[in-house]
């Protein structure tokens, strides 16, 4: 089998318009994949797998004691972003996260938003990510939340949207960095023919972004990303930023709160740290201001941190945005904050707690996808057209009893790019999520992970559901 | 340097080093066990070898050639297992994989797949295969050190990983010379009677010393001679006087005092042991009793590792 059988159907395919047409940027990479034939693309499937797990590019199986490690499972076949596609994506990413910005700034401090009835107070208040401690914090230059990965889908038209914001400890780029690794020996002569625009770039701007927030009179800050260590799901990822960057990579062991400054246990003594990249959630960060049973934070550091004695990226209480009701008004905070329509719309949302849009939901639940506010990875979920009547009813309870806690969105018809499932091409959903760093300047890296559902038919992409990873290609201008 | 990663980093050359002086106390006594001649072939020794004999019988009773193989090799629940030790040294090197170099991670990762494939495999029983896999196992420790030494900067943490080779390197030396000699000569009026020189071979080859000692000036195989070389040779990689030497030299250059002179505990402890291993003569530790001067020299080493322990990892101590 080659290319000129794969039949893009009745979707919207990232690399063909239809059967044996594809897309003009995907013709030199199609044209070579058809001269390789299958049994080399094959060959070569298995060969990049092979080059992931002795890299111990792996990710942990949380419900296994046995601190399993599995390798993201890889497609070799890409997914193309026309450059024009990119240019509006790249300002539409902008414009939210500034947005974004402004808006933990103001929830923090004046509130104006709330003032002027934009968004309901009782939604920020009761949002988990909200954290009263924040309140009046000052992180520098204004600059709340610096990193980002938001992910996007596209919809049976080829239409972009937004489907989530991560803005507290997004993972996943290390994979963008390592698969664009392998794709380059598993395809060099297609690299050489195609302008394809580099990834590589982005642990030196992270570590910009992260140098941005050191006070200007020290002129050797030191840097660290903190990890709850070895067992978590995203460790390997937490170990490769840090090694890229060449910064310290330490656990809440490492660091200890004295004279009012964030200290490091070094073989030399204690060392004072400038700059957190903390990859922990804000609950467990500080046991003294938070949860006090977290053995992975440092206690005090809320204290340090208030006093501007240390910063972190992204500050503490940026979860209130990831909030996925708040997530419906992002909108309205591009209008409210920048007097600008969003470039890239959200999908359309429906918010439980507001009466009339509940009995909507209730009376389509068999249509909709259901999600709880709070949660991520796929969790909490009610995929509505592919559940049991039992666990629509399930839903609809839970609806009922906590409306503010559940949004509904349409199963929106994910476009799908060819994946080889057993050894033959198939066409598979996927999303997309870019990286977006927001130090000095905004910086969205070209192009993001492509998680795709390697199950047939499957909507879900997300790693513990059984999703895997392709490398995105975003073509550079003429 | 954080005193987490410059632990990690001593244990993870440790761990190496000693799933290597593992592998190669089982595959001298196998080569024996192939010699004809000698038969009398024991496998306790090599559990006493290790200092856990106790857990060794109360687990498997009698020390036959598959079960000390099964336990020094694969054994999970024994942490001195080969298995057990890449586990422990692959775990060390992943939480520090952002200080190390990716070419000492990925060695020391599909070392450890090597090792669990081989676990797995069930091809215990068959002779040419374990063989195969000792041999491997020393490959794969010696690769692991020179990718180390080739690719990693002499920094701190580098020092810090080759005290912990270099220590526990010298304690498997010492370990093994104590064993097979007390076996052999059980008391010093023996020294000079005959010898098994097979035995003695072996005891030199498992610790690669048996063609370095043929080279070096006493080319006849003597009890007295191949203690002196295993114990005091200047330049042998493996004796433990070349080991403690350098690992001094390595303290040093993490602390910056100059090799002669100290200005905290653990350099006084390591520099006076160095010192003595300079001075003293083979008659002197054969009159003292060599069971007596190893077993003193091991508690001593011990010592280093505890005092490097409080001085650069104790996470409560740090001043």
């Amino acid at each position: 089998m080659n290319f000129n059988d794969y039949d893009p159907g009745d979707f919207y395919d990232e690399l063909f318009i239809q059967q044996g047409q594809p897309r003009p940027e995907a013709i030199p990479l199609i044209e070579r994949l058809n001269a390789l034939g299958m049994e080399e693309v094959l060959r070569r499937q298995k060969a990049a797998q092979i080059a992931l797990f002795k890299m111990g590019v792996t990710f942990n199986v949380y419900s296994d004691n046995q601190g399993t490690e599995r390798i993201l499972p890889f497609d070799i076949i890409p997914r193309i972003v026309s450059a024009d596609d990119w240019t509006i994506l790249e300002k539409g990413l902008k414009q939210r996260i500034y947005a974004l910005n402004k808006f933990l700034a103001d929830v923090y401090s004046d509130q104006k938003i709330l003032k002027d009835s934009v968004i309901p107070a009782e939604i920020v208040y009761s949002a988990s990510g909200f954290l009263k401690p924040c309140m009046g914090l000052q992180p520098p230059e204004g600059i709340w939340c610096h990193i980002t990965g938001t992910d996007l889908v596209r919809d049976r038209n080829g239409q972009w949207y937004v489907l989530e914001d991560n803005l507290r400890c997004p993972s996943g780029v290390s994979y963008v960095l390592e698969n664009r690794r392998v794709m380059k020996s598993t395809f060099p002569m297609v690299f050489d023919t195609m302008k394809i625009q580099a990834v590589e770039e982005y642990p030196s701007q992270l570590l910009e972004t992260l140098l941005n927030l050191a006070p200007d009179h020290l002129s050797d800050p030191t840097v660290v990303v903190l990890t709850p260590g070895i067992y978590n799901s995203a460790y390997f990822e937490h170990s490769f930023l840090a090694q890229q960057m060449g910064v310290q990579l330490v656990e809440g062991r490492d660091l200890v709160v004295t004279d009012g400054y964030l200290q490091m246990r070094t073989t030399k003594g204690l060392q004072r740290v400038d700059v957190i990249y903390r990859r922990i959630d804000d609950d467990f960060i500080d046991p003294k201001a938070f949860r006090p049973d977290s053995m992975l934070g440092v206690p005090g550091l809320m204290e340090v941190y208030r006093a501007g004695k240390v910063a972190i990226a992204n500050a503490l209480g940026t979860g209130v945005a990831d909030d996925k009701v708040i997530y419906s008004y992002v909108p309205d905070m591009i209008r409210y904050y920048l007097g600008e329509e969003a470039i890239i719309p959200n999908v359309p949302t429906f918010l439980c707690w507001e009466p009339h849009q509940q009995s909507h939901v209730l009376a389509n639940l068999d249509k909709l996808v259901v999600k709880s506010a709070g949660e991520s990875g796929g969790y909490g979920m009610l995929v509505g057209p592919h559940a049991t009547p039992a666990q629509r009813e399930e839903f609809a309870q839970k609806i009922k009893a906590f409306p503010r806690n559940y949004i509904a969105q349409p199963t929106l018809c994910l476009s799908r790019v060819p994946a080889i499932i057993d050894d033959q091409f198939e066409g598979c959903h996927v999303d997309l999520r870019p990286y977006i760093l927001y130090g000095k300047n905004i910086f969205v890296n070209p192009g993001g992970l492509t998680r795709v559902a390697l199950r047939r038919g499957s909507l879900v992409v997300n790693s513990s559901q059984g999703g895997g990873s392709k490398d995105t290609w975003v073509v550079c201008k003429e | 340097m954080l005193s987490r990663v410059a632990d990690s980093i001593y244990w993870l050359t440790r761990y190496v080093e000693r799933a290597e002086n593992v592998a190669r106390f089982v595959e001298v006594n196998l080569n024996l066990l192939l010699d004809s001649s000698s038969a009398t072939t024991q496998w306790e020794p090599i559990v006493l070898t290790t200092g856990d004999l106790p857990l060794f019988r109360d687990r498997y009773g009698e020390a036959t050639a598959e079960n000390v193989i099964r336990f020094l090799t694969f054994d999970a629940d024994y942490p001195n297992s080969i298995l057990s030790c890449l586990r422990i040294a692959r775990e060390n090197a992943r939480s520090v994989r952002d200080v190390i170099s990716s070419e000492m991670w990925q060695q020391v990762n599909s070392f450890y797949l090597m090792v669990t494939e081989m676990a797995q495999s069930g091809h215990l029983s068959d002779l040419a295969t374990i063989l195969n896999f000792f041999e491997e196992v020393k490959l794969q420790s010696h690769l692991f050190a020179g990718v180390m030494d080739a690719t990693m900067t002499h920094n701190e943490g580098w020092h810090f990983g080759q005290i912990g080779r270099l220590i526990e390197r010298a304690d498997k030396t010492a370990r093994i010379l104590d064993v097979k000699y007390y076996i052999l000569l059980p008391s010093p009026k023996d020294v000079g009677s005959t010898l098994d020189e097979l035995q003695w071979m072996a005891l030199l080859k498992s610790a690669s010393a048996y063609e370095m000692y043929r080279k070096q000036g006493a080319h006849r195989i003597s009890p007295m001679a191949v203690a002196e070389f295993l114990i005091l040779d200047r330049e042998f990689p493996r004796s433990v006087r070349s080991c403690i030497t350098r690992a001094e030299r390595s303290l040093h250059h993490i602390t910056g005092t100059p090799v002669g002179n100290w200005r905290i505990p653990v350099e006084r402890s390591l520099g006076r042991l160095r010192s003595d291993l300079d001075y003293i003569t083979i008659e002197e530790i054969i009159q003292q009793g060599l069971h007596e001067f190893l077993d003193n020299l091991q508690s001593r080493m011990n010592e280093v590792g505890d005092k490097i322990f409080t001085t650069f990892f104790s996470l409560e101590t740090v001043a």
